[in-house]
């Protein structure tokens, strides 16, 4: 007896509900970003779900493209995470209002 | 049998998801997001997609999870969430929200899912022919978003040596 695909897509649900509580709840930038990553990785779930539905690859290789483009992310991010922490010396996401109008 | 290996690794992934959200130690939460990373590429195996497994492993537990505990080791840990916090009254509301937004999801995205497709959809070998014939162009596109990250990612770390 093999899981149905939908169980995996309520899976991704989940994951990503809690992914965006962190993105909501948490003040530490560093925190926010790895509940991002695990939005991210949610959807990615789901991509390859659906795929197996389709009994097509095509949803592989967006997860693919979603990878690289989460590793890009993740690099900028922490440069400008690391940039903040030195002219600031704290990294707390709501002193951050400098662009603020 | 794959009944109950998809029901401890799910449950594996929501504990270690709502580890993440829940701990106030950023490095405890890096650590719970390389066992949800996991948990996931068990997933993909599960579906029959051998090479995002290998992927999910050495990319995202691999180089991505080291970039943040550097980046974690380097701004000190723990003192980020002190002080007063002037939104607690707006943050009351972000459990209820991604509550409802998750249900939405699971409701809508549930439905849809039908059956598996008899036919898995293929290893490596069909995901480089893919890679390599219809998406050609997002793939160069990619190598030249990584080129541009990289880039961005020296400027802003480098030291200003500018008097």
């Amino acid at each position: 007896m093999s899981v149905p695909p939908a169980y995996y897509v309520g899976l991704s649900a989940i994951l990503f509900a809690i992914g965006v509580a962190g993105v909501l709840v948490r003040r530490n930038p560093l925190v926010i970003f790895m509940a991002i990553e695990l939005m991210l990785n949610a959807a990615n779930l789901a991509f390859v779900a659906f795929g197996r539905v389709h009994g097509a690859a095509d949803g592989q290789i967006i997860v693919f493209f979603v990878m690289t483009v989460a590793a890009a992310e993740v690099a900028v991010g922490l440069a400008i995470i690391v940039a903040i922490f030195r002219a600031r010396h704290r990294i707390n996401v709501d002193d951050l209002a400098l662009m603020r109008w | 049998m794959e009944w109950i290996v998809f029901l401890l690794v799910a449950a594996t992934a929501v504990v270690t998801a709502v580890g993440l959200v829940v701990r106030p130690n950023p490095l405890h939460g890096a650590l719970f997001l390389v066992g949800n990373l996991f948990c996931v590429a068990v997933l993909f195996l599960m579906l029959r997609a051998e090479f995002l497994a290998l992927a999910q492993v050495i990319v995202y537990a691999g180089a991505i999870m080291v970039l943040f505990i550097f980046a974690i080791m380097l701004l000190i840990p723990g003192r980020a969430e002190s002080g007063p916090d002037a939104l607690a009254r707006a943050r009351r509301l972000a459990v209820p929200v991604a509550a409802a937004l998750g249900l939405t999801v699971l409701l809508v995205a549930g439905r849809t899912a039908g059956p598996a497709a008899q036919a898995a959809p293929g290893g490596v070998e069909t995901i480089g022919r893919l890679l390599f014939t219809d998406y050609l162009f997002p793939f160069e596109v990619t190598s030249l978003l990584l080129l541009a990250a990289l880039v961005g990612a020296l400027t802003l770390a480098k030291r200003r040596t500018s008097p």
